[in-house]
């Protein structure tokens, strides 16, 4: 039944075609097959793929097309993106004029390497905290091991916007370290810093630590002691035996626990939004002014289709190379 | 092997915990103090209870925990439900069309920025609502579903893993023997992904009941979860009621996280004793 040969005509043609091509999909294979055979696997793996489908890969679509909508006072907020004017005239209205917005606003470029500032100076802060107690924490007997892990565990269950919250406490003007300070005489006047760029760095850094402590433990942990006696007996010295062994052997942990800091830090909005100041920028912060504040939902949107082509789509590509050549190891 | 390197460790330590530690510690003792400016120690007055009895008395904030704690317990449920089947399909059911898509978009909401999730999320509720006229309005329903989506990528990471670490013969064996694939999930595979769906569960509950951002994209008017309401408060500055809470829950993970320490070693040394006993029954 090719198309031009069909009986019926153009139309029918391009149905056939149509189908061949529904056919081939993933999603369209799966529902077949659970349509012939309603129990057993098919079904099983319906589940979680409808389930995903539904709420995580439609919602993007969603996304997509009011990105590309004209804002309007109206609920919903934003104009469509086709209408039937008459019976026969579809008109489709399409604009890019948010995106171009945020190339030319210079508030949006400079949120997003701003995040990229805070998020990157925040992991490399975090490294340089986790790696020594991670080492420690390996390095410990069994017995205190337990405990010390339960400790950085714990934070982790309580509540973060709690634990954030607990800094407010210490940083403002009258709170503890400023009272403490003056108290003891070595300063006279408060040191400000709720509100500033450093106590946003110091939440994200908190908030974080046990993200890059636990990988990092975990591969030091594994490490084998006897290449370090072995590096002793040939005459290494400590240092470069840390160098040459430990630190390289650690990677994946590090590589891990970079990962785990980075990626929320980037996106964060609790943080600045508590601890930093009006001109914090980040780009979570961005988002959630332009649709809370603003109530404009394509520029959100906008903003939330740039922020996932610059950011998740290279960590995206990044893990998928990382799992294929973890595979071609084994 | 006590040295300047073993020093410079223990100092790290030392003030890497402190760091953890103090934050939490001070907001603890100032749930004590008495002064509504909460820092100031008010040192007449204090130690007192009175931001205990005022938040146990607070409805609005009751009523907040209550609505988290059912959304937790929904969301954690669900998730685990979904999560153990999509971790299963991936590390069980072989090659099948579609797998790496499914494996893609189950690990995707792990990397996935929370504004984003929230935004597209109430979109699609906005969207369905106008063209289903479903879910009416948002609240409970749609944070529960918004919850599950995340909460079931951590779950089928955890079951996922577990599952790898166990090889299949067990399950072959029972199909060998005759019993049927959903005989085997329950009476099998079930009981060893257990400890991994126990702490699916807990994570998700933990999960939902912290989480702030997506809660307030696609929540409603009415349906005020604990976090966005103590965000309200916060964002106006220190709250002794909020010092008060926080002391509470502090104090009910900390006794949860070490039980299950506890219980976890001890299913552990009962473990080693049974693999030890059957050794020496063998010789």
């Amino acid at each position: 039944m090719a198309r031009n040969s069909s009986p019926a005509g153009p139309l029918f043609g391009r149905i056939v075609l149509w189908w061949r091509v529904l056919r081939q999909t993933p999603a369209f294979r799966i529902t077949s097959v659970f349509a012939r055979r309603l129990t057993g696997k098919p079904l099983v793996i319906s589940i979680p793929y409808l389930w995903l489908l539904l709420f995580f890969v439609i919602p993007f679509i969603i996304v997509l097309k009011i990105s590309f909508a004209e804002t309007r006072i109206a609920m919903p907020p934003y104009s469509p993106l086709w209408e039937w004017t008459s019976n026969t005239m579809l008109e489709v209205r399409l604009t890019i004029g948010n995106y171009a917005f945020l190339f030319q606003d210079a508030l949006y470029s400079n949120a997003y390497l701003s995040s990229m500032r805070i998020a990157g100076i925040s992991t490399l802060l975090c490294l340089i905290i986790g790696y020594p107690m991670a080492y420690g924490m390996a390095r410990s007997k069994s017995s205190t091991r337990n405990i010390l892990l339960l400790l950085v565990v714990l934070p982790f269950w309580t509540s973060f916007l709690l634990r954030v919250y607990a800094w407010i406490g210490l940083l403002k003007n009258n709170g503890v370290i400023n009272n403490l300070l003056m108290a003891m005489g070595i300063i006279k006047e408060p040191i400000v810093m709720m509100q500033t760029d450093f106590a946003v760095y110091l939440g994200i850094v908190y908030s974080y630590l046990p993200f890059m402590i636990l990988p990092l433990y975990s591969t030091l942990e594994k490490m084998d002691l006897t290449l370090l006696e072995a590096a002793a007996d040939l005459g290494c010295r400590p240092t470069k035996a840390f160098l040459k062994i430990t630190l390289p052997l650690s990677t994946p942990g590090i590589v891990a626990g970079c990962m785990l800091v980075f990626i929320p830090a980037v996106g964060e909005y609790v943080i600045p939004a508590l601890l930093g100041g009006p001109d914090t920028l980040m780009i979570g912060r961005v988002l959630w002014d332009e649709f809370f504040a603003n109530r404009d939902w394509p520029v959100a949107s906008a903003v939330a289709i740039a922020m996932l082509l610059l950011l998740v789509v290279p960590i995206m590509i990044f893990q998928y190379t990382q799992g294929r050549e973890m595979r071609a190891h084994k | 092997m006590i040295g300047k390197r073993s020093l410079f460790i223990l100092c790290a330590l030392v003030l890497g915990f402190a760091f953890l530690y103090i934050p939490i510690i001070s907001m603890v003792v100032f749930s004590f103090n008495a002064s509504k400016l909460v820092t100031v120690w008010d040192a007449y007055n204090s130690p007192t209870l009175k931001w205990y009895v005022s938040m146990f008395a607070n409805e609005q904030l009751l009523d907040a925990a209550k609505l988290s704690i059912t959304i937790a317990a929904m969301n954690a449920t669900g998730a685990v439900i979904l999560g153990t089947v999509a971790g299963l399909v991936l590390a069980r059911f072989g090659r099948f069309g579609g797998r790496t898509l499914l494996s893609g978009i189950t690990s995707a909401p792990l990397v996935m920025p929370e504004v984003i999730t929230g935004l597209s999320l109430l979109l699609l509720f906005v969207t369905m609502e106008s063209i289903f006229g479903w879910p009416a309005g948002r609240g409970i329903t749609t944070i529960t579903i918004a919850h599950m989506t995340f909460s079931m990528a951590y779950v089928t990471v955890i079951v996922q893993s577990r599952l790898s670490t166990f090889d299949e013969s067990l399950e072959e064996a029972a199909m060998d023997l005759g019993a049927h694939p959903r005989k085997v999930f329950f009476v099998i595979t079930l009981p060893i992904i257990m400890p991994a769906i126990l702490s699916g569960w807990l994570l998700s509950f933990t999960l939902s009941w912290d989480d702030l951002v997506i809660s307030s994209f696609v929540s409603g008017p009415g349906s005020t979860t604990l976090p966005m309401l103590i965000f309200s408060k916060v964002k106006l500055g220190v709250n002794p009621e909020v010092n008060a809470l926080a002391t509470v829950l502090v104090a009910i993970v900390s006794v949860g996280v070490v039980f299950a320490a506890w219980w976890m070693r001890r299913q552990e040394r009962i473990r080693e004793r049974d693999v030890q006993m059957a050794i020496a029954a063998n010789q």
